[in-house]
């Protein structure tokens, strides 16, 4: 097995143990990413000297025992595009903050590098995390390692992309309504979105405040908790932090026989793709087998999800994304005058996908719409979480397929914006309900990946964790694209 | 319809908080600073940032709160108000709407019919927004303006009054009342001048016929108003304006209108009727502030005595009505008058020297009381030598100037210039019976029942001791010595 | 419920986009597919349901009133478009009222 197999838990441990050397990682992702990138679009920008000069001080300057305290001594992590940094840009995917330099990092930027992982670049998304394909970005499109014809979902595309074309071991996504779990489902990793406060918030771009969660994509689930373990702080900059303990450094072994699974009717009903529910059925099989107790319940409200989310998170968009007014950063349209200024600038700035969601979310909070749309629809994410509270007492975990269906062709969903809003079905209701969800690659049909998804209760991700690592150890190892699927 | 209305006027009183830091960042709550050298990530709404609320500005919005007789909300949120302006950089601002920190407070008034309370609606607590300069001299005209961004973010409160006042001289007393209080609170600034205090006014004319809901009558806003007297001019215009129009059978249209100080009167701002739609909506990055009884009585406890506790302390220390007012409305003042009286226990004494005499020469000077130009222990002292009868009010008047001049204490004053009164019975006797003997003309006139004569031998007495012999002795030995010649 | 050209057109000027009327007519049909979508919502009375605005059970976060270094005026206008004598520059401002 060479370098390019290891997860960067293996990663680190050559590199503690001097192996191998903090460059030798860096230069391999860099030879990866230069052979595979331009194919895959997974990144928007990518710092390879900086990245070197990283590694070098570590080789240098690090003695073995200050190298043996970094759990991600040498590893090359990607960072989605919306979580600022300062030795490289940011733009969100976006043409309005093209240009646009951070004077400080975000908090899981600099918890990352604390604990010795090397940012080798930012990644590709739907503008703003406004989409399910990663096809929304001022940038291009990011094509699916395992088909580049097909969309590698999104929004965090360019992340998920990236550790399945093993470019990165590791990125770090985002997640407002399923915006890490589809792209990992989709192109076949590990990925998971904490507990709603878990991770901070502080330097991610706001899409949609109260859903939106950091999350870490990987090709291993032990590099989901040791990434979480690590940046699953209580921060002071962020004031819906939680103050809770950090989740074990490693998956605690759980035998499934202990474990009482929920499967709720609302995700195995009509509207599945009949492979992907053969995969899916298959996995819960082998659950069964190996004494997982597996219960049918329901999650009645799960109809009104979609409809609950695309009211909520367009109106927090539309306020965060006020900001953008060519004042004090990004483009800016000369105009006659400031309103013209103003109008001309987010006109051009912004993609027609997040101009929608703007202008569906500022309807939303309009004088007269705002007990019909915005106040309704918190109340009934009120009715889905309880619905979740009513399950948790009765299971420890539910799982469902992450998605209804395998990626798309390039293109296909681009003329109804509610056909791509239907493809999150299955993963916003954990946003809704603030709770954390975690996609497993399960197999593949048709050359192409399924994930399955992991639910449990706020704050239970070490039990998420230790059951997709009980599930992962019976299932065979996954597989990877060839090269990043890409013909060479 | 009728041709009488009642004034109705409503005021919204902005006040920025004196903590050290914003209200959702670290950076310095300062004034007067460098452009934009007061700023972060945070308060210039960098992408990515998040607001975290400053638990003094919360204590200081709380105290005010209780001291405006408000009850304060043990469950308050924020919400944010949207709408685009360059000193506003994330084009909303974090405010409290529909459950705001703090409701149902009153300011008294007395106005020539008897004392009135001004209801308090609401307080609640929200973000400045920054400061624009315009490139040329009005924003009319201007080329461009420049953003300067170091006020972002100062906490404010938002004092809400009923429309209960019916007057601009009512207005004005509800407006100096507030102030006072605030002042002891010592939470604010308060200098209109530098906007850490500023007044909107809402004026409507209500027919007295009318028996509808206030809040469907046309109301006009005054925007920004820089000081006390031009609320009260702005108001007086607007009353008539408004008043001539209904006069003339126009309508009353409900806009802001600017004050300009010049001409003194108002001019329209946003012309359209049409009401701004802020699309509040709860903050998600801010968790609900429950505040705890227990930490409200902390903020309680923290309270300092307020004017009306004031007000009844002076009362009974017998200091007049009229007299009460200045030292309450001045509290600089007060606490110097509170540590002469310390020292010297004649109340009236203290205070009629300090709010007269003193006062006349501080006001000369241009000096307050923060900066008092002889030390209360200085005054005292001086004030004794009139009790202990060594200086007459005359004397000590000149005694007072000529420490204010040079610094020096009023016993180095009074000797320096040989003053100090003579009370020496005996020593003015003997002077006396020397007048006595050279005016045998006057002495006759008096015996013969001349009152006046006794003047011009008291005027005598007083010339050869310098008008340092005390006039009530002087006047009783004369008539001593004269008894025995008659 | 039915969307208007009218409609979107406001909230377009609320929101400070100059869209043009290809694009007005375009959202206008998509949002009002989604819009119709959303009409499930009223299937569910809601009268008696609180709203959720945190998820989490947290209350009251504040921080200790301690001031932090500021950025300095160069690095605060460091990504503005246009910057005069440390400070952002904008266009003149009409007020156009609604517009
Ligand atoms: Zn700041």
């Amino acid at each position: 097995m060479g370098m390019i197999d290891w997860d960067a838990v293996q990663t680190a441990e050559h590199v503690q143990r001097g192996e191998v050397s903090a460059v030798e990682c860096i230069e391999e992702a860099l030879l990866r990413i230069e052979s595979t990138n331009p194919t895959v679009n997974a990144f928007l920008h990518v710092d390879g000297e900086g990245a070197l000069a990283k590694a070098r001080f570590m080789d240098h300057n690090l003695t073995r025992e200050a190298k043996a305290n970094l759990p991600l001594a040498g590893v090359a992590v990607a960072i989605k595009d919306n979580m600022v940094t300062t030795d490289m840009p940011t733009t969100a995917g976006s043409k309005i903050l093209e240009g646009f330099r951070s004077p400080y990092n975000a908090t899981v930027v600099e918890l990352l590098e604390r604990a010795g992982a090397i940012v080798v670049g930012k990644t590709n998304m739907d503008e703003f995390a406004m989409g399910s394909s990663t096809e929304h970005s001022a940038y291009g499109v990011t094509r699916n390692p395992w088909d580049p014809n097909r969309v590698p979902g999104g929004s965090s595309g360019g992340s998920a992309a990236a550790v399945a074309a093993r470019m990165v071991p590791l990125a770090l996504g985002s997640d407002t309504g399923g915006s890490i779990r589809l792209p990992a489902s989709y192109c076949g990793v590990f990925g998971i979105k904490p507990t709603y406060g878990r991770v901070s918030r502080y330097g991610l771009i706001a899409y949609a405040s109260s859903l939106d969660q950091i999350g870490p994509l990987a090709r291993s689930v032990r590099d989901l908790a040791r990434t979480l373990h690590l940046i699953g702080r209580h921060d002071e900059k962020d004031a819906t932090s939680l103050d809770v303990d950090t989740i074990p450094e490693s998956p605690i072994p759980t035998a499934l026989q202990s474990l009482r699974i929920g499967l709720p009717e609302e995700y195995f009903g009509e509207g599945i793709d009949i492979r992907v529910r053969t995969l899916i059925e298959k996995t819960l099989d082998q659950l069964r087998e190996s004494g997982a107790d597996l219960v049918p319940i329901s999650l009645p409200h799960t109809r009104y999800a979609i409809a609950t989310y695309y009211l909520i998170a367009p109106a927090e968009a539309s306020s965060n994304l006020s900001r953008y007014d060519g004042v004090r950063y990004g483009l800016r349209v000369a105009g006659d005058d400031l309103i013209h200024m103003y109008q001309k600038t987010r006109q051009e700035g912004f993609g027609s996908e997040v101009k929608r969601r703007i202008l569906l979310g500022t309807h939303a909070l309009s004088a007269g719409y705002y007990d019909a749309y915005y106040l309704k629809a918190q109340k009934v994410r009120t009715l889905i979480r309880q619905d979740f509270d009513n399950a948790f007492a009765q299971v420890d975990l539910i799982v469902t397929p992450t998605v209804a269906d395998l990626p798309f062709k390039l293109g296909e969903r681009d003329l109804d914006p509610l056909q791509m809003y239907l493809t999150d079905i299955f993963t916003v209701t954990t946003n809704l309900a603030g709770i954390p969800g975690l996609s497993q690659p399960v197999g593949l049909v048709d050359g192409l990946p399924v994930g399955l998804q992991w639910m449990g209760p706020p704050l239970s991700e070490d039990r998420v964790l230790s059951a997709a690592s009980a599930l992962e150890a019976i299932l065979p190892p996954p597989e990877w694209p060839l090269s990043g699927g890409i013909q060479e | 319809m009728t041709n009488q209305y009642e004034v109705v006027i409503g005021l919204e009183v902005h006040v920025e908080l004196k903590t050290q830091t914003k209200l959702f960042c670290g950076c310095a709550n300062a004034f007067g600073q460098d452009p934009n050298s007061q700023t972060c990530p945070v308060c210039l709404g960098l992408p990515g940032v998040l607001p975290v609320l400053n638990g003094e500005a919360v204590a200081l919005a709380a105290r005010a709160a209780l001291a405006l007789h408000c009850t304060v909300n043990s469950y308050s949120k924020f919400d944010r108000k949207q709408y685009f302006y360059p000193d506003l950089p994330k084009a909303y601002q974090i405010s409290q709407y529909d459950q705001p920190l703090a409701e149902n407070g009153h300011v008294t008034i007395q106005p020539s019919d008897g004392k009135r309370d001004i209801g308090i609606e609401r307080i609640h607590m929200e973000e400045d927004a920054g400061k624009l300069n315009h490139l040329g001299q009005r924003l009319e005209d201007a080329e461009g303006s420049l953003v300067d961004l170091n006020r972002a973010g100062v906490p404010l409160i938002e004092i809400v009054s009923r429309p209960e006042m019916h007057s601009p001289e009512e207005a004005r007393q509800y407006l100096v009342e507030l102030r006072t209080i605030l002042s002891y609170l010592d939470i604010s600034d308060l200098r209109m001048e530098e906007g850490s205090m500023r007044c909107d006014a809402n004026i409507s004319l209500r027919p007295l016929d009318y028996t509808g809901s206030l809040a469907d009558l046309p109301r006009v806003e005054i925007k920004n108003v820089n000081s006390f007297r031009n609320v009260q001019r702005s108001i007086e215009f607007e009353i008539s304006r408004q008043r001539q129009l209904l006069q003339t059978g126009q309508r009353i249209v409900k806009e802001t209108r600017g004050f300009d100080d010049a001409s003194g009167s108002t001019y329209s701002q946003r012309s359209k009727e049409e009401a701004n739609d802020y699309r509040y909506f709860p903050e998600p990055d801010l968790p609900p502030l429950v505040l705890s009884e227990t930490w409200l009585q902390n903020q309680r406890e923290a309270l300092p005595q307020l004017p009306d506790e004031l007000r009844q302390h002076l009362a009974q220390r017998g200091v007049a009505e009229r007299d009460v007012e200045v030292l309450v409305q001045d509290l600089n003042l007060y606490h110097y008058w509170s540590q002469v009286v310390e020292l010297v226990p004649d109340v009236r004494l203290v205070t009629n020297w300090l709010l007269s005499d003193y006062s006349r020469l501080m006001n000369a000077k241009g000096l307050n009381f923060a900066t008092p130009q002889v030390s209360a222990d200085g005054l005292a002292s001086l004030l004794t030598l009139i009790t202990s009868g060594t200086l007459s009010g005359k004397m000590a008047k000149e005694v007072l100037e000529a420490m204010f001049e040079t610094g020096e204490t009023a016993e180095a004053v009074v000797k320096r210039l040989g003053l100090s009164q003579i009370t020496d019975r005996n020593a003015i006797k003997e002077i006396v019976s020397a007048v006595v003997a050279a005016n045998p003309a006057v002495v006759q006139d008096f015996l013969s029942g001349k009152e006046k004569a006794l003047t011009f031998l008291v005027g005598q007495v007083m010339k050869q001791t310098k008008g340092q012999a005390k006039p009530d002795l002087v006047n009783a030995l004369l008539r001593e010595v004269l008894a025995a010649y008659a | 419920m039915n969307l208007t050209e009218k409609e979107v057109r406001h909230v377009a000027r609320l929101a400070r986009l100059a869209i043009s009327s290809t694009e007005l007519s375009e959202a206008t049909q998509a949002l009002g597919r989604v819009l119709d979508y959303i009409d499930l919502l009223n299937e569910l009375n809601t009268d008696a349901v609180p709203p959720t605005t945190h998820v989490e059970a947290i209350e009251t976060v504040w921080r200790q009133d301690r001031v932090v270094p500021s950025l300095s005026p160069e690095a605060a206008t460091a990504n503005g478009p246009q910057v005069s004598s440390q400070m952002f520059v904008v266009p003149k401002i009409l007020d156009r009222g609604e517009e």
